[in-house]
């Protein structure tokens, strides 16, 4: 049970989200996104509350969980159809070029059910990348991925908050980040 | 400026309340009952078609009113937990669903009974009672989602929204049995009428159904502390309430 | 909103219809279920052809109403557990509208599959060719209606783990009427007599179920991604 936490995150920001397991990272994110209404409580978009610009909020965020909502049985690149197009036109040039800048082009034309865990982590990635969204709520995007996987989401978040977006990630470990870090330690 | 009435539904107040209400309630429920079933039983005048048979209407049709409003009581209080997330809304509806399901069941058995002289057989598939049937799966419904969640609160919800679904399923349940009836009234099955009713047989049943009420509000007040106790157990105003 | 409602269901519809056709598997077992169950009445009780055709019409509805109920389980079961439902939830559309999608194109494989599939059976119960009409209008109608009201329980049911047990509870009673007035048209077109009036009140139960079913389970939705 999360009581009484409060964070703000702004432009140019990112917001580490710390703890234990256990402590409501996962929680605080999820009330975050709007999937979670609090039972005290709000959260506020530039202002308004979420629950009034709730489409518009919805618009301008990307969430990655825990789960990689991939479906197995389409390709990589049926995915980040389905999912991006529902938010914004997008050509099969410019998903292919997002599954190209994470490393899994030659996977875009296999059914996801084939992929490696790390394989679908990129892909993930791309389909956040794809989204051209102004937040990203991320829970644990470090999950599953290697060495240079792990290089390439910091690069990617190093990217997206220098240009202006903003981050809340929750993850277990430190975030070896140059850009505005902030952090917020949930206890357990 | 709805202070006054979330204040109203605070745990405390409810068991407070709910505790006060218990005597009046018996004591209604004795009196009405009483004179009812005396005055129904015993000297209300046998009826010209079914002979004594139909006193069981004194049992059978309080509890099928009872039974329908139970149900929508239910649905209210929990479209009042749902919409206005009042927690006491969701313990009302929990108190209140095996209460009706058993007036369900007791409308049912003695519906049964009724038949029993009228049809030459237990069951007849009468409209009225198919319909009580279908409403006692109704409740059946509600009383197996709520458990079936692990988080209590969810469990809530989910059994007011099925509740409300219910609710304003029964008139179009009712009508169809109703129709399905007609479409089949080759078969020569009286049905369960009221018999046109004097005074003397109209007053006693009016006081059955206002002790069945009683009762039931009795009844309701009893679970529902019941419910608030092991709703607010973790609460620190439930300690003093049990010393007292 | 950038992508508009109508867009964003027809996107729902062709990636569930993609889906279905890629496991047709999923698809089949609740028709094979339908054939089998109406073949079981033939057996357990008479080939004799009058018979038959008087419970022809009730044992089609039941048996197309059983296999309805064995594929609405997954409704939103498969979104819910790879975290799709999530992603839906925050498309920017109005959960109602998803809600629509998914059962549409739920019913276009399923509903729509036992339709077609009705005539065959039909035959095997006896079922004059002159009730095929109101038969398959009727079955059109009651397998809509009955979709909404499985996406209720499917909503209602969909975190739980033996949810499908909890959802024919749920849904069969609700469905109880649209038996009674699919039965009792097929009936009356079975022995002549005019179905119009049940088809009425069938279609006028699809219409209200139709406008009502997709914010009730929208609702459900919502406590279950709580």
């Amino acid at each position: 049970m999360l009581k009484g936490v409060s964070l703000e995150v702004g432009p140019r920001e990112l917001m580490h989200v710390a703890g234990p397991n256990g402590a409501g990272k996962t929680t605080l994110l999820r009330v975050a996104t709007g999937l979670l209404r609090p039972e005290q409580g709000s959260v506020a978009w530039f202002g308004q509350s979420i629950t009034q610009v709730q489409s518009e909020y919805q618009s301008a965020l990307a969430y990655a969980s825990h789960e990689t909502a991939l479906k197995g049985d389409l390709t990589a690149l049926e995915n980040l159809r389905y999912m991006v197009r529902m938010k914004r036109r997008a050509t099969l040039t410019e998903l292919r070029g997002c599954l190209d800048r994470t490393g899994v082009a030659g996977c875009a034309d296999l059914p996801v059910r084939v992929l490696s865990a790390g394989q679908r982590r990129r892909v993930v990635m791309a389909r956040i990348l794809a989204a051209s969204a102004v937040l990203w709520l991320l829970d644990e995007p470090f999950t599953n991925l290697d060495a240079a996987g792990s290089a390439l989401m910091s690069a990617l978040l190093e990217e997206h908050v220098g240009g202006g977006g903003m981050a809340l990630v929750v993850a277990h470990h430190d975030l070896k980040l140059q850009a505005t870090q902030r952090r917020m330690e949930l206890k357990g | 400026m709805w202070t006054w009435f979330y204040r109203l539904a605070s745990p405390p107040h409810v068991y407070r309340v709910a505790a006060m209400l218990i005597p009046w309630f018996l004591t209604g429920a004795a009196i009405a009952i009483g004179y009812g079933a005396i005055a129904g039983l015993v000297f209300a005048p046998p009826d010209y078609q079914q002979g004594d048979a139909f006193r069981i209407i004194y049992v059978h049709a309080p509890s099928g009113w009872i039974s329908m409003f139970a149900y929508s009581t239910m649905a209210v209080a929990g479209a009042i937990g749902l919409i206005w997330r009042i927690k006491m809304g969701h313990a009302v509806a929990a108190a209140v669903a095996p209460i009706g399901a058993s007036f369900t069941l007791l409308a049912l058995v003695t519906g049964s009974l009724w038949g029993r002289p009228m049809w030459g057989t237990y069951w007849a598939w009468d409209p009225r009672l198919t319909s009580e049937l279908i409403l006692l799966f109704l409740y059946a419904g509600v009383m197996s989602l709520r458990p079936a969640f692990e988080d209590a609160s969810r469990g809530d919800r989910a059994a007011a929204l099925l509740a409300i679904v219910g609710v304003v399923n029964v008139p179009i349940i009712h009508y169809s049995v109703l129709w399905w009836n007609s479409l089949h009234q080759g078969a020569t099955v009286a049905k369960l009428g009221k018999p046109s009713m004097p005074p003397s047989m109209l007053v006693p049943l009016l006081s059955m159904l206002l002790g069945f009420m009683c009762f039931f509000g009795a009844v309701l007040c009893m679970r529902l502390r019941g419910e608030v106790l092991n709703r607010e157990r973790q609460a620190s105003w439930i300690r003093e309430a049990i010393r007292s | 909103m950038n992508v508009g409602a109508w867009r964003a269901m027809m996107l729902i519809v062709h990636r569930d219809l993609c889906l279905s056709f890629r496991r047709p598997e999923q698809v089949l077992q609740p028709l094979v279920f339908f054939l089998i169950v109406t073949t079981l009445f033939p057996l357990g009780l008479s080939v004799q052809l009058s018979l038959l055709r008087d419970m022809a019409p009730g044992v089609l509805w039941v048996a197309a109403l059983l296999s309805s109920l064995l594929s609405l389980d997954s409704l939103f079961k498969n979104d819910a557990d790879d975290g799709t439902l999530e992603q839906l939830a925050l498309s920017g559309q109005s959960l109602a509208t998803i809600v629509i999608a998914k059962t549409v194109a739920h019913w276009l494989v399923s509903g729509a599959a036992l339709v077609l599939v009705s005539p065959v059976v039909a035959i095997g119960l006896a079922i004059p060719v002159s009730a095929f009409a109101t038969m398959l209008l009727g079955l059109t109608l009651g397998t809509l209606t009955l979709s909404w009201l499985g996406a209720i329980g499917a909503g209602l049911t969909v975190g739980l783990r033996r949810g499908n047990v909890l959802l024919s509870l749920i849904v069969l009673p609700l469905a109880m009427p649209l038996l009674i007035f699919g039965a009792g048209a097929t009936d009356r077109a079975i022995s002549g007599a005019s179905a119009v009036g049940a088809l009425y009140f069938l279609a006028s139960l699809c219409v209200f179920t139709t406008t009502l079913a997709p914010f009730a389970a929208a609702a459900a939705l919502r406590i279950a991604l709580d």
